[in-house]
């Protein structure tokens, strides 16, 4: 069969990849054949992903070739050709869907990046519905399906384009065993009615990959075996056994141990009764009953999602129940009591250790926090116990993760607890660090009499458990012995007794290959922008439905316009003075009564000595002290020269400005007055006028309400759009974009529009909030204004992506793009201190920054009244910014994954 | 004991995470050194390099002499203008000043006909307009003054004025800059710190397993709170020795470990927000944009971008409840004006209350949304 090579065939040559120093492919070689079922097979963490990535092109391959249906993926032009031909399904159920949309807004969605017509896409996603059974549910949101029916979601999202070739990463892992198999029921439906679909699938499941066409078996990044299932399974009674036996290393250090299950004791350790939880009107958890005896270990079986880890917080006093009760050692579960904590090991489904810790560090944390006396010999124990001597001093995060899972349930017994729970506690680890791990919680439970309540997914584990319970949404169907199990349903194994007694509990629905024949086929003929507006849809609904985004995109700029405005202002009025009067004469009293009838001051209680008025400044009481000499009043009736102290708290530099300003002017009103009062000639001999223009009462709202846009108008639409875009990043629907006909241009444009949508509607949100709330009139003329304000969005939405496009995840694209956009704009674009203020290097920072432009123009057409010739020029500059910015958003975009 | 053995060990923990979170690290270390040079040594508040025109239609030895009388680092070199032309320049931003002198100025002058000269001021600017045109004004004055007494024209005033400017007699605004920008950080950085280890925390999963162990939801927030709070101290304190004495020269006239300790007592209630904000949050990234729309006003209201006698009467009162304002009051008085505990009892006083109603709060917040929480 390998020496077959057909155009259609996928051949990977010599192909490498790292992660930074870490190989997670090593000289990798393969010819795929096509139009078979071709399985991945191995443990998490060999590199099945990586290389399904590096196959469909997700990826950027580093070294080596992949052709894939006639060319290299690693040519852009052939990638983008075969792009529509190719359907991607990325690893964790529904990672590359959107949980804010419903089923048939997620498969619109895939319609729209294929470029397909209105007809075209209905037809298609009513067959794919009916054929999968969720067309009843087309309106309920993705997040809120289960597993089983994000799988078959996923699917139709795969099939919406007539794929010639699928890649399925790991499609069933956390699916319960009904789900798996009509899943594999509707591929092979599928198979039939298209027999020229390739299929690419990674499973950790060995048993599934039996029926497979063909498989490859990974181990380390190395490919070792690939053929028919049947070669490789040769002689020995499983795949799993057959694939331990080609794995580098061997058997498992520690054997297990199978003593009998003694005896076991009578007294129930953990009951349940009726326990139910309910999360609104949704009951994750449903009137369940058991109880487990002292040195069982009891299993807990079921799919993701069906309620086991809820029934494991209510035991372990995590979560209350809604009703019902749990009790253990015959007490009722008491968050508050500590006492029974110290007596409950929990192991949660994530690694839930802190991987910034050693393993050391992890385990001295926890001894301290159950302050234990002999902490250094536990440990000691644990870790000759548990065979993590060696890695003593790693990183727990740089652990395997089969040892990671040692050191959880070492954290987990580090206090001898009398009850261990464990929430799948071996998801994704390899068969070899499986069998250590149970015959290390077998050791647990026969020797030192520990009750063990685990939960898992996989069969051959739940095998081990002395009894187990079959949990499916949030009831428990069946409860005993495996082997009662097995008998009572009269099946071959616990796999099948589970599906019997899940189709006893609901009809599956009868699989068939959705009809999805049509005589359109996927174009990309047309240049049309039809993907961009699919983002563009679907980044609106999004938006839409996320409250806190929302309340962001609106709110924050009305909250910080308001705070600006009224917190900002430079008027100062009204501000504390103290007068010390030596002279208590009628001039001196002229003097102070100069400044009590001022606006600009507030007399305070007169002052006793010039030591009090410098404790008043200090302690801010005072924010002028003025000091009349004793012969105030008799120098100045002499015609003598006499002079006043007036101390300004200089702390603030521009308070204490602002205040000598004022008072030099007071001062000078003083004299005049004297001079008028006395006959005298006035001491002005030329007055000097100063005339404030645009705005001539001064007041400080006038010219900060119209500069407040250019700041929030830079802010709240780049933050948002940047968060837009790492958000895909960081929760890998990103996908979707590296393996779909979109340009990259499509693709940032069609998430900027909604945002430039939002940054208009917050604009003039802020003109009327500064027309009716601040009270400013719009002198000007308001259609450059207009247009002018589209083009700064633009701009500064495009800045957003520009930033976006740098950072990876959401937290650094806020941070980073809030003080990359907030500093400039404060700093160089006039807000403070006017452009033709700044000097060098700062001026032409401003003069290349688009709010130095829409400052000017905002505060033009408000307050300076200008209309069409003298804004016309700022409008020219920005729109120079959106295109550019845009533009440099699309080269630094990565078309690929790295 | 035990609790309390729990919570410094815990406490621990969080310095030995932080120190490998190298992204926080970086932020830390830049929000201490180089975030505050830049703002302090950036944009200065008062006039400085204000551009402005002459529109000299008299063009005497007096009107030559006044044209002359500007200089920097307040003003950039006087531009000549056509007269009547001020309004189209100032249209275009190109002046923030343009003064005009009137023909025949100084002839009228000498026949004590009071002649006029205008000051035209783009009121848009708003810092620089207001100081720079009293500027303007003393200096035209002045030099018109000397110019008359030159020729006998006036007597001298009968009364002068002996402005002092207390606690900053050189009108220095890179020392208010510097320590208003160092506030301004330990606000920003506590509350990111304290609530992105929370959030941390939950989206690694790791809470839960802490709430498994004989732990209250006290005792996780008060680890993290009084670690935080003395990362933050202990990077302000070397702050203020290295970046504000040393680096800028600022003088600090009060006490230092006085100023330390209001930053203490402020810290508990910025870790508290920082708690606050992240339980309400569901997403690092909301977290994020929480912090920026609380965090900034709470900075802008609390006295050290404009001060607080600039706000309404009502905003006034209100910013009463803000801790940061009786921070950043404190201290103003304390680094500036040496005062000691005896004036500002009362600020920390405040603080303390605001903070521990607000540590309450979040502290019964989060219990509420660990019960939530799954």
């Amino acid at each position: 069969m390998n020496a077959k090579v057909t155009a259609l065939e996928i051949h990977v040559a010599d192909v490498t990849h790292r992660y930074r120093k870490q190989i997670a492919l090593e000289s990798i070689s393969l010819n795929i054949p096509t139009g078979k079922l071709v399985g991945f097979i191995g443990p998490d963490g060999v590199g099945k992903s990586t290389l399904l990535s590096l196959i469909t092109g997700a990826k950027k391959l580093q070294s080596g070739s992949i052709d894939v249906l006639g060319g290299s993926i690693d040519a852009p032009a052939h990638r983008r050709r075969i792009c529509p031909a190719i359907a991607f399904m990325p690893q964790g159920l529904g990672r590359n869907l959107y949980s804010e949309l419903s089923i048939r807004e997620n498969l619109e969605f895939f319609s729209g990046l294929f470029s397909q017509g209105q007809d075209e896409r209905d037809a298609r996603i009513e067959a794919l519905l009916s054929a999968t059974g969720l067309a009843p549910f087309e309106d309920r949101l993705m997040g809120k399906l289960s597993g089983g029916m994000k799988q078959k979601l996923g699917l139709c999202c795969a099939l919406i384009h007539d794929p010639k070739l699928l890649v399925l990463d790991e499609p069933t892992t956390g699916v319960d065993p009904l789900s798996r198999r009509q899943f594999w029921a509707l591929i092979d439906a599928i198979r039939s009615e298209n027999p020229k679909l390739s299929v690419l699938v990674s499973t950790a499941y060995m048993e599934e990959a039996e029926s497979f066409d063909w498989i490859v078996a990974m181990d380390a990044g190395r490919v070792i075996f690939q053929g028919q299932p049947g070669t490789l399974k040769g002689n020995e009674k499983d795949l799993e056994t057959a694939y331990r036996r080609l794995q580098a290393q061997g058997a498992p250090a520690i054997t297990l141990h199978e003593s009998p299950a003694r005896q076991i004791e009578t007294d129930p350790v953990i009951t349940a009764r009726g326990l139910t939880r309910r999360f609104g009107d949704f009951t994750a958890v449903d009137s369940v009953d058991f109880s487990i005896k002292r040195g069982e270990i009891f299993g807990f079986l079921g799919s993701n999602g069906c309620g086991k880890s809820t029934t494991m917080k209510m035991l372990t006093g995590l979560l209350p129940a809604s009703s019902g009760e749990a009790l253990l050692f015959g007490k009722p579960v008491d968050a508050r009591d500590r006492e029974m904590r110290r007596q409950i090991g929990y192991m949660s489904q994530a690694f839930s250790l802190y991987g910034e810790l050693s393993v050391l560090q992890n385990l001295r944390l926890h001894a301290r926090v159950f302050d234990l006396s002999d902490r250094e010999e536990r440990i000691a124990e644990l870790t000759d116990r548990f065979g993590l001597t060696t890695h003593r001093d790693t990183l727990a995060a740089a652990l395997p993760l089969g040892i990671k899972q040692r050191l959880s349930l070492a954290v987990a017994v580090i206090h001898c607890p009398r009850v261990l729970i464990l929430d799948e506690p071996t998801s994704g680890v390899d068969p070899a660090a499986r069998d250590t791990f149970w015959a290390l919680l077998v050791q647990l439970a026969r020797e030192d009499s520990v009750t063990i309540f685990v939960s898992t997914h996989f069969m051959p584990e739940a095998e081990r458990c002395d009894r187990v319970s079959f949990m499916h949404a949030g009831r428990v169907l069946a409860e005993g012995t495996p082997a009662d199990l097995i008998a009572t349903e009269g099946a071959e194994n616990l796999e099948e007794a589970f599906i019997s007694i899940l189709e006893a509990e609901e009809k599956p629905a009868p699989v068939v290959a959705p009809k999805v024949k049509m005589s359109a086929q996927t174009k990309r003929a047309r240049a049309s922008f039809g993907c961009a507006f699919a983002y563009t849809r679907r980044e609106a609904v999004e938006v839409a439905r996320d409250p806190v985004r929302l309340a962001f995109a609106f709110l924050g700029s009305a909250i910080l316009m308001l705070v600006f405005c009224f917190g900002i202002t430079l008027d100062i009025d009204e501000l504390d003075f103290a007068i010390l009067d030596l002279s208590q004469g009628p001039e001196s009293r002229a003097y102070a009564a100069e400044f009590a009838g001022s606006s600009y001051f507030k007399p305070t209680p007169p002052l006793d000595s010039a030591a009090e008025g410098r404790s008043r400044l200090q302690a801010g009481d005072a924010s002028l002290v003025i000091e009349l000499p004793p012969d105030f009043g008799r120098k100045l009736r002499a015609g003598e020269t006499t002079n006043v102290l007036a101390t300004v708290d200089g702390a603030i530099p521009f308070k204490g400005e602002t205040v000598e300003g004022y008072v030099a002017g007071l001062h000078q009103t003083f004299l005049d007055e004297q001079a008028r009062n006395t006959g005298k000639a006035p001491v002005e001999i030329a007055s000097i006028e100063p005339r404030f223009r645009y705005n001539q009462s001064f007041e400080s709202i006038a010219a900060m309400a119209p500069a407040m846009p250019a700041i929030l108008l830079i802010m709240l639409p780049a933050v948002l759009m940047a968060v837009s875009v790492a958000r895909e990043r960081e929760l890998g629907s990103v996908v979707n974009f590296y393996v779909t006909p979109t340009t990259r241009l499509e693709f940032l444009v069609g998430k900027q529009i909604p945002y430039i949508v939002i940054g208009y509607a917050n604009f003039l949100l802020l003109v009327g909030m500064t027309i009716f709330i601040f009270g400013v009139p719009l002198k000007g003329d308001p259609f450059p204004l207009a247009i002018g304000a589209f083009l700064y969005v633009w701009a500064t939405t495009s800045y957003g992506l520009v930033i976006a496009t740098m950072t990876s995840s959401q937290v650094a694209a806020t941070f980073a793009t809030a003080i990359a956009s907030v500093v400039p704009t404060i700093q160089f674009s006039g807000l403070l201190q006017p452009v033709s203020t700044l000097e060098g290097g700062a001026q032409v920072i401003g003069s290349f920054w688009p709010s130095s432009y829409f400052l000017h123009l905002n505060v033009g057409a408000f307050t300076k009244g200008l209309g069409w010739e003298a804004l016309a020029p700022d409008i020219l500059a920005l729109a120079c910014f959106g295109p550019v910015l845009t533009l440099i958003a699309v080269l630094c975009l990565r078309a690929q994954e790295k | 004991m035990q609790r309390i053995s729990c919570i410094f060990w815990l406490g621990l923990k969080e310095m030995m995470s932080l120190r490998r979170d190298w992204v926080m690290m970086a932020l830390l270390v830049w929000s201490f050194t180089l975030a505050p040079i830049m703002e302090a040594t950036g944009v200065a508040s008062s006039v400085n390099n204000a551009s402005i025109a002459f529109a000299d239609e008299d063009n005497s030895p007096l009107s030559r002499t006044l044209s002359t009388a500007f200089f920097p680092p307040e003003f950039q070199q006087v531009v000549q203008i056509e007269p009547g032309t001020g309004p189209e320049h100032m249209d275009a931003g190109r002046f923030i000043f343009v003064v005009a002198i009137p023909p025949g100025f100084e002839k009228d002058l000498r026949a004590r006909r009071q002649p006029e000269i205008q000051v035209l001021i783009d009121a848009t600017a708003m810092e620089q307009a207001g100081i720079g045109a009293s500027y303007i004004t003393n200096i035209l004055s002045a030099e018109i003054y000397r110019f008359a007494a030159g020729v006998d024209l006036v007597d001298a005033p009968p009364v002068d004025l002996i402005l002092r400017s207390a606690f900053n007699p050189n009108r220095d605004t890179v020392r208010f800059a510097g320590i208003v920008a160092l506030i301004g950080q330990i606000m920003w950085l506590t509350t990111i710190l304290t609530g992105a280890a929370m959030i941390r925390e939950r989206e690694q999963g790791t809470i839960e397993h802490l709430l498994a162990l004989p732990l209250a939801p006290f005792d996780i927030a008060m680890a993290k709170i009084w670690a935080n709070a003395a990362v933050v101290l202990i990077a302000a304190g070397v702050s203020l020795v290295f970046i504000m004495q040393g680096a800028l020269d600022i003088t600090i006239a009060g006490s230092k470990p006085l100023f330390l300790l209001g930053t203490a007592l402020f810290l508990f209630t910025a870790t508290a927000l920082g708690v606050f904000l992240a339980t309400i949050a569901r997403s690092m990234a909301q977290f994020a944009l929480l912090v920026m729309l609380i965090v900034l006003p709470m900075l802008m209201l609390s006295g050290g971008e404009t001060p607080v006698e600039g706000q309404p009467a009502w905003l006034q009162a209100g910013t009463l409840f803000l801790p940061s304002r009786h921070y950043m009051s404190a201290s103003q008085a304390i680094v500036f004006k040496g005062a000691g505990i005896e004036t500002v009892w009362l600020e920390f006083a405040s603080m303390a209350a605001l903070g521990l109603a607000l540590l309450i709060t979040s502290l019964v917040m989060f219990r509420r949304s660990i019960a939530r929480m799954s």
